[in-house]
């Protein structure tokens, strides 16, 4: 703990070109959105309507405004990285600067992109989708929400003050040890990822809850959605392993802050410890962010094939399987370890059975396309590329969990281009097929089409471009990680090439963002709330939704309940349930939430610096956020019939 | 709608109870008790580390056993299947883990 930390020299990041740009546009952004929040005298606005929201609708649509914003950060960072690996011996990077641009890079990906843009998906879809009016515990959501937006700010804020963390996104001990690893990068590391986990977790209780407690009347579990499955999937999955992360951050963060030897060598610790538990966390992690994907694709085949999907209860059968199984396959990262054959035989076998239940969703989705009258939209054509692109991806990953053979695979570029095909090839895809699909759910205009098309072409096909010369390389002997290599070890031009992938892939995120920035002036407004003619609740209220969702709670009666609905008005059946609107009882906007987080953000950043006197008063707000809580009895009210009748008149219902 | 409207089985809301939560204190009191004679036993040395490992464990046991009676309420019953299902999938990964690690950390000295 070297006390030199302190100084200013340290504090402000120096000496490096492109964190002074990164300074000058931080705060030139900062400026721009305060000049023009006050121009337009937008505060007030700001946080009436969305800082102090409990509405799951607003708080999805932060979500993933964050996730995008993450993506291109974390897209950013990937393309330095092509840049310095393009040509041998370059010098554009330092190997220190390398090292802190692919740690943040694998960091905001997973926890500040991937896990942001499920919560955006399920906090949109899942309370429309099975009739509730908002989440279990929508204050908590908030809370979930502002802890997830300040752990990113405070890692992100680790690029200029202080130094990014430079240990890989694994951040393994003995590297990442205070002795080791002199600067407050790795503290930011981890307390980011302690404030944001406990966002994780609460999400993680509150939408289990809300799937197994808030279904309207008649939607029995195996009438769910298969998009809520996924989300009962991967919120128990959440619920179970987010603890063991928290433990083994807490763990390392002990050593690291108060000289405690977990995870050192000298002391009596052991690393292996540190990177078990991680892993026990992190493998069921790529299932956390993979699973929601699944349940998008699983909504957006039925839809835009006209098809219920096949083989639901298969479907179902297999998302469960995976939660179940995908705790028993950690040791596949960490085959090397030599934790010796019965254990490696063990852990080889049960990452290949998980393939299974994995191949029977694909096989479901070809067998819903097949003798479908298949739309290619966009979302679809998201989901269509995802299943060649997961195939391979699933395929190189049989071939790593064969552990002999990963003694040969192992952190070479093989792994790396493996785990981006499935997490690009699966999350990002699902995760965008999802946006385009909620997309006029949650604004009121469906995404253009042209820029879209554009988007998706670039993006995938620079896609295989960038990573499959990456499987190459790994054949060939590149590792991760190395920030340099010398001309004659024949990489070169496949660098190259891989490089250009990645541009083309920055490329179609540019189409994406223009398309996007189009469609809010020339978009398509929904006024029908159905503009795909879907199969699910979410699509049986107006576009955007009324803060209240449903004027009255759905009666269902089947599997695709609003299809249902549909054909039976198409035959003169009335719906059961149109009767008297009632006063709708909903929860009341909350300030607290955001200001809790502010303090464990301003805590966090204490224990960073080891300015403790910080740490007291953040965590002493904390106390009291809570405290004014338990003595609130003010949390919720009543919409009155007439103010429910007059919203849904100005969408044209009755 | 919050989930204040329905009816939690086994839950009381704050109106209907007035009386100061002792089982809430006396469990959280007793779990920190639990962690600090761990901590101590580890601190002072107090024994060979075989012993410490039984010892550690047997408190970890006793402070699963505390959550379960004191805070999640389980004897209270009533609850839907579901319940069951996820205590008894808890139960399981809580063995993987620990049999897991313990396992993988002895470094192939087992024969296999």
């Amino acid at each position: 703990m070297p006390d030199d930390t302190l100084n200013v020299s340290h504090f402000l990041v120096t000496g490096d070109p492109l964190i002074y740009g990164a300074d000058v546009s931080i705060v030139v952004v900062s400026i721009a959105i305060v000049a023009v929040l006050t121009y337009y005298r937008k505060w007030g606005w700001l946080w009436r309507e969305w800082l102090t929201t409990v509405d799951h609708k607003k708080i999805g649509i932060m979500y993933m405004i964050a996730a995008l914003l993450m993506l291109f950060r974390g897209g950013v960072d990937a393309l330095l990285m092509r840049m310095q690996l393009a040509f041998p011996n370059t010098r554009f990077l330092e190997a220190e600067h390398y090292n802190q641009i692919f740690t943040t890079h694998g960091t905001i990906m997973i926890l500040f992109m991937a896990m942001p843009f499920i919560f955006a998906m399920m906090n949109i879809a899942v309370p429309l989708m099975i009739g509730a009016r908002d989440v279990a515990f929508p204050y908590l959501n908030a809370i979930s929400f502002w802890m997830f937006f300040f752990g990113a700010m405070l890692f992100n804020l680790s690029f200029v003050i202080g130094g990014s963390p430079d240990a890989g996104w694994t951040s393994y001990p003995p590297l990442a040890e205070s002795d080791f690893n002199l600067g407050p990068g790795e503290n930011y590391y981890l307390l980011a990822l302690q404030i944001s986990g406990i966002g994780s977790i609460a999400t993680g209780i509150n939408f289990f809850v809300t799937i197994l407690k808030m279904r309207a009347p008649g939607m029995t579990l195996m009438r769910m959605p298969l998009f809520c499955w996924a989300i009962l999937a991967t919120s128990i999955l959440i619920i179970f392993v987010f603890p063991v992360l928290t433990v083994a951050l807490a763990l390392l963060l002990i050593d690291r802050i108060a000289g405690a030897h977990f995870f050192t060598m000298l002391g009596g610790g052991n690393p292996m410890m540190y990177i078990n538990m991680f892993w026990i966390w992190g493998h069921p992690e790529v299932y956390i962010v993979i699973l929601p994907a699944f349940g998008i694709f699983s909504e957006v085949v039925a839809t835009f094939s006209g098809k219920r999907i096949f083989g639901y209860a298969s479907m179902v059968a297999s998302l469960m399987a995976i939660a179940v199984i995908s705790y028993f396959t950690w040791v596949h990262h960490f085959f090397t370890m030599g934790a010796g054959p019965g254990v490696n035989s063990f852990f080889a076998l049960s990452t290949m059975i998980i393939a299974i239940p994995t191949g029977v969703k694909i096989f479901n989705w070809l067998a819903t396309m097949y003798n479908g009258r298949v739309r290619v939209t966009v979302p679809m054509k998201w989901a269509l590329g995802f299943i060649p692109n997961f195939a391979v991806g699933g395929a190189t990953g049989v071939m790593l969990s064969v552990a002999p053979a990963d003694y040969q695979y192992h952190n070479s570029y093989f792994l790396i281009a493996h785990f981006h095909q499935t997490l690009i090839g699966g999350v990002v895809f699902g995760m965008l097929a999802g946006m385009y699909y909620w997309w006029p759910k949650m604004f009121g205009f469906v995404l253009e089409e042209r820029y879209a098309n554009w988007g998706f072409w670039w993006f995938n096909i620079g896609f295989y471009v960038c990573f499959i010369p990456q499987y190459l390389l790994g054949f060939m002997g590149m590792t991760r990680r190395i920030y340099t290599y010398p001309t004659g070890m024949g990489w070169s031009t496949l660098n190259l090439i891989s490089t250009i992938g990645a541009f083309m892939m920055g490329l179609g995120f540019l189409f994406i963002a223009a398309g996007i920035v189009y469609s809010i002036f020339y978009g398509e407004r929904d006024t029908t709330g159905d503009p795909w003619n879907g199969r699910t609740l979410e699509w049986s209220v107006p576009s955007p939704a009324p803060h209240y969702n449903f004027a009255r709670i759905p009666v269902v009666t089947s599997r695709d309940a609003w299809w249902t609905m549909k054909k039976e008005r198409k035959q003169g059946v009335l719906p059961p349930g149109e009767d008297e609107i009632r006063p709708i009882h909903m929860p009341k906007n909350s300030g607290r939430p955001f200001i809790l987080s502010l303090s464990f953000f301003v805590a966090g950043f204490g224990l960073v610096f080891h300015w403790y006197i910080l740490t007291v008063i953040g965590f002493s707000a904390v106390a009291a956020c809570l405290l004014l809580r338990s003595f609130d009895y003010d949390t919720d009210y009543y919409i009155p019939v007439d103010e429910i009748k007059k919203t849904e008149a100005s969408y044209g219902r009755s | 709608m919050s989930m204040m409207e329905e009816k939690v089985p086994g839950h009381k809301g704050r109106a209907e109870d007035g009386k100061w939560p002792w089982m809430h204190i006396v469990g959280f009191v007793i779990s920190i008790v639990l962690t600090l004679i761990a901590l101590r036993l580890v601190l002072a040395h107090a024994m060979a580390p075989s012993g410490l490992f039984v010892t550690i464990m047997v408190l970890a046991v006793l402070q699963i056993l505390v959550q379960l009676f004191f805070f999640m309420h389980i004897l209270e019953g009533g609850g839907p299947r579901w319940h069951l299902w996820m205590l008894t999938l808890g139960f399981i990964f809580v063995f993987t883990i620990v049999a897991g690690s313990i396992w993988i950390m002895t470094f192939g000295a087992e024969a296999y």
